[in-house]
């Protein structure tokens, strides 16, 4: 049996934090399938006793998501139509009962390649907010990832919140995962597309993709290829090669290497056509 | 820690570690056995509980988080879920009711939100909760019908025939007792070390030391008193219940460590055993080059069957049209939601034995050999069964609990991890088939010839039975003047292969039936009509040369005609809009032959009337959601005279109830149920004889008399003035009935089965020709059954085994080291099922109870080629390689266009 801390506040939380190797305890989605035992045997801090960490918030500067913040909670608060994706990966999590406890920052401090949280964040230029005794920074979520269960987070640091910029939260997004059934599944590839239009014409793409490398990624050439097209155009300027060429999927058990490169083009594409399908009907959201 | 909140309405308050799992908490500190525990991960939602009335898994709850809140389990009493224990039994929505109280759980969150959901809200709702029996229709249909309260209970009314829901129904909708529910406080808990190579010497180091150290006990092979080897097949047995010297499978057990059961979890991470891994042999198609796995089996061949009739060579030269294929299937796991589990204690000098299984009298003699123990001394009490489809008809834990009970004179347990369960028990075999079927140019099949090489893992188990069983099915329920069929066994260091729902037939349909669909097309005939033209029929003879009594898979077919017709023209519609979004059509037929390959399996039924007028029925098929104790007492009553109301169960119980053999090859219908249907006759003979009445007189009981109306007369019998017989009853009757079987020759010629059931399916699907991926939109499955003892159950299992099909073919596959969890082996969930359309056919067979055949099995075998079929149809691609995984369809699509 390990040590246990139930910090009252994030100063407390910080200050332990300080003085010890502590693993963090979030949902326990993660921390617990991996473990053996009748209970956890490794230092635990659990941030449930943290209300600062969950909820969703408007700010200056856009939206403000603390980690603790649950799937289930994503799912049911009204958010921009930009984190529709978000939202709509929120239901794909598991099942009912993992996005019932599961949070957002859990996924992120988890780092799987998989993580249905990521490519919705990426294609919202989300930012993660790490805090420690040393004082509290920000960083890309895309420069936070560094690898497969690997992110800059330094062992004193806990995850607070996910920032998404104003940029972010223009448009519309969609997101879209194929896994082999079709609940409680991990992907085979995944992808969210973020677009706004003005005009009749996309001005911002967003386009990312998860499961198809070590970490999910954004896909720059994509999203120039889209700029300056009419939305239910938009579909036809996917290029495959763009795709093959911004990933580096692996051959596993659910699906070959090759596979998954051909499935995310697909899925870009669906992801577009949806948007255009969906676009004119629905009022546009103002920015938080 | 202490807690305080809220448990099922009432305040509790307990001390425990912070970070302990709430499932731990509720089951062992607060005794509330109904939550159970699937994979501690996560991944199959049986321990769902309700924390602030949102669903969560006790697996992945630390305790510390309910302090303060409300937590509710099946075991609530709750209006919201009194309903839906109802629905669930009128619907017959549980078979094992291993996921029961998760389901129920989840569907009570469900329904405090939304009264009256839709099935597609009621999927998502319950798409966290995986259930391996039911295929999933029932369950949705009962939380979409719950809302309906008020409602009175189904009538227990009727006996054959009637859709009677299930006689034990009531224990599985409030969290029944399986393996790990039961056991005595105050004992040893078990944990064994099992290997983590395929192959490997090992050797032990300072076992005392560490043993004292950690306060244990360890228990190895010297232990075992008696012979370490245990087998399904006697003749075949060569399995160690601890592994001697050197290990032969990832997950082969090689000692045990008993701690006291108090909670703790022993560290086992310093365990003094050295391992040598050796070269494993993985590929069945190499093993006749590697080394032996066992030295008595030169080339690794265990055993290969044939059956041979007439000159196939001769009959595929002179055919108009032949065709060909090879198939590979990999190893599947069964999956169930229960991981093996059970309790050891002694009683005076018999060593009781309380664990899932299928096989009770079986597990009796194995056990009884290794531990060097007599028979009697030794008493199995199955447990309720949370899932077996074969694998439990292995002994697993119970040489071991029993070892450490025998050695230690205290009482035991174990529970299998989910990791460990699938690492060390059966699979279904991976197989590779090659081989030609031909027909004439009218489309009558004249000849196969083929040839499968099965991978039997590291020791025998049922190997022998699959290399039996599949040349006799492999024509399929077809005509077939002439045929060359060979079936090989390998032994490999993969994992035991053993019996799996259908015993190597699922592998052999998904070889032919494709096959079937070529030769139709090269004969211009359709699909349905070329399986209606070359279906057996009764007098026809088989490839064995026996001749039906009884067959139905002609009528199966012809009754798919209508939903044939139209499933074609929907398709075709479907398709003449443009889009990578194919539908296509598909069909496949089974038979199988119920009971033992030409062997002996008896089943005795006892039955006795006390002298308070109780009817006891001494019930030993276990019951592993299939319905065994509902459709035997059925069978029973019918035969008797007297309603199923009257009777009370008794057991399984090796010291309770007679040898009803093992529930497996879908034989308890048919073989258990003949073995009632004579007790309850013989029974009723008795009664009659006593009353002086005719065959035509109604019984009735009256408090302790037994009223006998024959014509106007009416005779009284005081059941409690007769004179207890030697069972201690005032009547009794007991009855055995084994199926007329005749040996095999050499060629495979003979009578291997008294009795076969058949059937068909029918599978509506569409293929997204951009991303391979198969969307099963209805199946209209057709199977003849006989008489349908109870139609409820029957259409259970057709749902239940229409799902393991539609796994087999689109998603599961077992990787040993890589897949030994429930997120990386997939089983279908709520939405991965389509609408199942049942049509019970009804060909009465001479040789089964009021005409029954089995069912069980039968029920997967067309799915998996059905859905190829239908794939085939809408895209043009042939699939040979299962699981039909995006990937493997997407490329069968690209290969078939170019």
């Amino acid at each position: 049996m390990g040590d246990y801390l139930r910090p009252r506040s994030l100063h407390e939380a910080l200050a332990a934090m300080a003085t010890g190797p502590w693993r963090l305890l979030a949902g326990g989605t993660d921390l617990y399938p991996a473990e053996k035992g009748r209970a956890l045997t490794f230092p635990v801090l659990d941030l449930a006793g943290l209300d600062g960490l969950r909820g969703i918030a408007a700010t200056d500067n856009g939206l403000r998501i603390g980690a603790c913040t649950t799937w289930a909670d994503i799912a049911r608060t009204p958010l921009p139509p930009a984190l529709a994706a978000l939202q709509q990966a929120a239901v794909e999590v598991g099942g009912p009962q993992v996005q019932t406890a599961g949070t957002l920052g859990g996924n992120l401090c988890n780092a799987s390649p998989a993580a249905d949280g990521v490519p919705p964040l990426l294609a919202c230029d989300a930012k993660v907010e790490l805090a420690c005794q040393r004082g509290t920074r920000q960083m890309a979520l895309s420069d936070y990832l560094t690898g497969p269960r690997q992110t800059l987070r330094a062992p004193d640091e806990i995850l607070t919140a996910i920032l998404i910029p104003q940029t972010g939260l223009s448009g519309r997004s969609r997101f879209l995962k194929l896994g082999a059934r079709r609940y409680l599944v991990i992907s085979i590839a995944m992808v969210a597309v973020r677009l706004a239009a003005d005009a009749g014409r996309i001005t911002d793409a967003a386009v990312s993709v998860g499961a198809c490398s070590a970490t999910a990624r954004r896909l720059p050439a994509v999203e120039a290829a889209l700029a300056g097209h009419a939305p239910h155009l938009a579909a036809t300027a996917v290029r495959d090669a763009d795709v093959a060429a911004a990933l580096a999927p692996m051959d596993d058990l659910r699906a070959s290497a090759a596979y998954r490169a051909t499935a995310a083009a697909e899925l870009i594409r669906r992801a577009l056509s949806d948007l255009a399908s969906s676009g004119a009907s629905e009022p546009a959201w103002g920015t938080a | 820690m202490r807690l305080r909140f809220s448990l099922n309405g009432q305040p509790a308050e307990c001390d425990t570690p912070p970070t302990r799992r709430l499932s731990e908490l509720l089951r062992e500190d607060l005794g509330l056995r109904g939550t159970k525990v699937g994979c501690d991960a996560g991944d199959c939602g049986a321990c769902t509980v309700l924390v602030q009335g949102e669903p969560v898994c006790a697996c992945l709850t630390p305790a510390a988080r309910i302090d303060g809140q409300n937590v509710e389990t099946v075991e609530a009493e709750d209006p919201v879920l009194a309903r839906l224990r109802a629905a669930f039994l009128r619907q017959g929505a549980a078979q094992c009711g291993i996921c029961t109280p998760g389901m129920l759980m989840a569907a009570a969150a469900l329904l405090r939100d939304r009264p009256r959901p839709t099935p597609a809200e009621a999927e998502a709702a319950l798409g966290g909760v995986l259930c391996r029996c039911t295929g999933y229709a029932a369950i949705i249909a009962a939380v979409c019908d719950a809302w309906r309260d008020g409602d009175p209970p189904a009538a227990v009314t009727g006996a054959v025939g009637a859709p009677l829901p299930r006689l034990d129904g009531a224990e599985k909708v409030a969290g029944d007792a399986f393996g790990a529910d039961v056991w005595q406080p105050g004992g040893l808990r078990l944990h064994a070390i099992r290997s983590p190579h395929f192959h490997a010497a090992f050797s032990f180091g300072d076992l005392a030391t560490w043993a004292a150290r950690h306060r244990a006990q360890v228990f190895t092979a010297a232990d075992i008193p008696g012979r370490n080897v245990f087998g399904a097949i006697p003749s075949f047995a060569d399995q160690p219940a601890l592994a001697v010297s050197h290990v032969r499978f990832r997950g082969e057990a090689v000692a045990i460590v008993a701690v006291e059961d108090d909670g703790h979890d022993p560290d086992l991470s310093d365990f003094p055993v050295t391992w040598t891994p050796q070269d494993a042999c993985l590929d069945p198609a190499e093993a006749a080059r590697c080394a032996p796995l066992h030295p008595a089996r030169p080339g690794n061949l265990l055993i290969e069957g044939r059956v041979r009739k007439g000159d196939a060579a001769a009959a595929l030269a002179a055919s108009t049209h032949v065709a060909e294929a090879t198939t590979e299937t990999g190893f599947v796991e069964h999956a169930y939601i229960e991981p093996e589990a059970g309790a050891a204690w002694m009683e005076g000098d018999t060593l009781c034995i309380r664990a899932c299984t299928q096989a009770p009298v079986m597990d009796r003699d194995e056990t009884a050999l290794i531990l060097d123990l007599p028979p009697e001394r030794l008493r199995i009490l199955p447990s309720a069964v949370g899932g077996g489809f074969g694998s439990k008809l292995d002994v697993s834990l119970q040489p071991l609990i029993g070892l450490v009970t025998l050695r230690t004179g205290r009482p035991c347990r174990m529970v299998f991890s989910r990791q460990e369960s699938m690492a060390s028990t059966t699979k279904r075999h991976p197989s590779r088939i090659t081989g030609r079927i031909g027909c004439d140019a009218k489309g009558r099949i004249t000849g196969v010839e083929v040839e499968g090489i099965f991978d039997t893992g590291a020791y025998a188990s049922w190997g022998p039975t699959v290399a039996n069983r599949v040349p006799v099915h492999i024509s399929g329920p077809y005509r077939t003047p002439a045929i060359h069929a060979r079936a090989r066994a390998m032994h490999t260091n993969g994992p035991v292969a053993g019996a799996f729902r259908g015993f190597g037939v699922p592998q052999a349909a998904i070889w032919q039936e494709p096959l079937f669909d070529r030769l139709a097309a090269a004969a211009g005939i359709d699909r349905l009509e070329f399986r209606i033209l070359n279906a057996l029929q009764t007098g026809d003879a088989t490839a064995t040369g026996q001749v039906l009594r009884a067959a139905g898979i002609r009528d199966c077919l012809v009754a798919l005609r209508p939903a044939w017709t139209r499933a074609l023209a929907e398709a075709a519609a479907a398709n003449a809009r443009p889009g990578p979004v194919r539908h296509g059509v598909g069909v496949a037929s089974c038979w199988y032959g119920c009971g033992n390959t030409s062997l002996p399996n008896p089943s005795t039924i006892r039955l006795g009337i006390t002298r308070q007028g109780e009817v006891v029925l001494h019930q030993g098929a276990t019951d592993i959601g299939q319905g065994a104790n509902t459709v035997i007492t059925q069978i029973a009553a019918e035969a008797l005279g007297l309603p199923v109301t009257a009777f009370r169960l008794i057991g399984p119980d090796t010291h309770l109830t007679p040898d009803a053999g093992k529930t497996s090859a879908s034989r308890q219908t048919y073989v258990t149920g003949r073995a009632a249907q004579a007790a309850g006759a013989a029974l009723r003979a008795a009664v009659l004889r006593m009353a002086n009445a005719g065959e035509g007189a109604s019984l009735a009981l009256e408090g302790a008399a037994l009223l006998v109306r024959d014509g106007g007369r009416t005779t009284r019998i005081d059941l409690a003035a007769l004179p207890a017989d030697g069972s201690g009853y005032a009547l009794s009757a007991e009855e055995t009935y084994d199926p007329p079987t005749a040996p095999l020759d050499d060629d495979g010629q003979g009578t291997p089965y008294a009795v076969y059931g058949f059937g068909a399916q029918l599978v509506e699907l569409s293929v997204d020709t951009a991303l391979g991926t198969v969307a099963l939109h209805r199946i209209t499955a057709a199977h003849d059954v006989g008489r349908a003892i109870n139609p409820q159950l029957a259409r259970g299992q057709i749902e239940g085994g229409i799902a393991q099909g539609v796994g087999l073919a689109l998603m599961e596959e077992y990787i040993p080291g890589r897949t030994e969890n429930l997120h990386d082996y997939l089983i279908p969930t709520t939405g991965d099922i389509p609408p199942v359309e049942s049509l019970l056919i009804e060909v009465p067979d001479p040789e089964g109870p009021y005409g029954a055949k089995g069912l069980g099995e039968h029920v997967l075998i067309p799915t998996a080629p059905a859905i190829l079929n239908a794939i085939h149809h809408a895209t043009g691609a042939t699939v040979t390689r299962l699981p039909a995984l995006p990937h493997r369809v997407l490329d069968a699509i690209r290969k078939a266009g170019s």
